[in-house]
């Protein structure tokens, strides 16, 4: 391995995957086959993978303000498609989740 | 059929985060040519086969979404006896002053009861730029990337889309060619044309107003289609669907985002529209094939996904 890679668990307990440095959380979830945060734009437009970064190292691209306002940013409230760990990190999913995910 | 009033969608101003990230999209991925910056550092782009000065505006802010469409008529004119008309209607109108869009003449601008801004203009500058017009070759300069051959139409989500419908029908002339129903058999998404078009704008029922679903631009045939999916796939842009075909319309077609998160469609095809034709009808039972007509389901992000 050339890059380094960062451990990203969520909330639930169960899920635990690697994520490779410069891909986004989401990408990566998407990449392990996960629906576990929903996928919309992963352009950081349309909110849906909406989620709390509850411990951890990582930067932040540019999330649309209709979505996360400056104090969410601060408190860890970020889209996921943007989030690009710099550490392992806990992560609460927020989003609302599509119908066919909802049991 | 003489088209008078109203001729067609004429341009979108959209809401980007980066707009050197917007500018590879929208330039080198779809292949629009950059006409220039403005003072205000909106930057105005055309497509290869569009006759006059631009069609879609960049307007660099921290939300995405869609600020303005704008349609182009046939009459300065007409733009008074619109503006008169809507007199009798209860929705905000004002005069958008020439020049406020290089090139472009006084706009009436509509706020529409979804949350939307439509702008009616009559003058538009014609592209220095543009096709041939003696002897014309299918292209001056050889179309790059995805080559799309114009800006065609936007879905936007909003409230009340029946109170929209009523005053672009009556004051304007827009028809609806085409619904789909929801469960109660109530409208959820109306396909309005003001040409032979299949559809030059569709609204959808949300609880949010002012919501931009996609904007959508013509490519010539299924093989074009076809090319474009490889360059999304080539130069990993997010694809929502396709390439698959519409039920309704009857286009084939391709959903990606922007890297702001805006949807962007690339087609070909539709059935031909005139305003004497039956209107057609789907009920939320066949959604599934009126929406993706070959996957015959929707997929988790078509409907909600939108900025
Ligand atoms: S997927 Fe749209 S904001 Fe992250
Ligand atoms: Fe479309």
């Amino acid at each position: 391995m050339n890059k380094a890679s960062h451990k990203i668990s969520l909330t639930d307990g169960e899920t635990e995957i690697s994520c490779p440095e410069g891909v986004s959380v989401l990408v990566a979830m998407h990449r392990a086959g996960l629906s576990k945060i929903p996928v919309g734009c992963r352009a950081g437009g349309c909110g849906v993978c909406k989620v709390r970064v509850v411990s951890g190292q990582y930067h932040v691209g540019k999330m649309s303000r209709a979505h996360v306002s400056e104090a969410d940013e601060a408190a860890g409230v970020v889209l996921a498609c943007k989030v690009f760990p710099e550490g392992d990190l806990l992560i609460d999913p927020q989003g609302k989740f599509y119908k066919s995910q909802q049991k | 059929m003489a088209i008078n009033g109203v001729l067609r969608p004429g341009f979108m101003q959209i809401r980007v985060m980066e707009m050197e990230k917007a500018l590879w999209h929208y330039r080198d991925i779809l292949g629009l040519d950059v006409v220039g910056t403005g003072e205000d550092g909106r930057v105005y782009l055309k497509a290869y086969d569009e006759f006059h000065r631009h069609s879609i505006i960049l307007r660099e802010t921290d939300v995405p979404g869609m600020d303005v469409m704008g349609f182009k008529v046939s009459s300065d004119a007409y733009l008074d006896e619109s503006a008169e008309k809507l007199k009798n209607y209860d929705c905000k109108t004002e005069w958008v002053e020439a020049g406020e869009q290089p090139g472009v003449g006084r706009r009436l601008r509509v706020h529409l009861p979804s949350g939307h801004l439509f702008d009616f203009y009559a003058d538009m500058e014609l592209s220095d730029n543009g096709p041939m017009t003696e002897n014309p070759d299918v292209f001056k300069d050889m179309p790059r990337a995805c080559g799309v051959i114009r800006f065609d139409h936007a879905l936007l989500y909003g409230v009340n889309v029946m109170e929209n419908f009523k005053i672009l029908n009556e004051v304007f002339d827009f028809e609806l060619a085409e619904v789909q129903n929801d469960p109660e058999g109530k409208p959820l998404v109306i396909f309005l044309s003001i040409s032979n078009k299949a559809h030059d704008v569709a609204f959808a029922e949300h609880e949010e107003p002012g919501k931009l679903h996609h904007c959508s631009f013509l490519l010539e045939d299924w093989n074009a289609v076809g090319h474009a999916a490889d360059i999304m796939t080539r130069f990993d842009i997010p694809v929502d669907i396709g390439p698959t075909r519409h039920g309704i319309t009857r286009g084939r077609t391709i959903y990606f985002w922007d890297p702001s998160g805006n949807r962007n469609e690339v087609f070909a095809g539709g059935y031909h529209y005139y305003p004497d034709l039956p209107q057609r009808t789907w009920d939320f039972d066949n959604v599934g094939k009126a929406i993706f007509y070959y996957e015959k389901k929707l997929n988790d992000t078509f409907l909600p996904v939108v900025t």
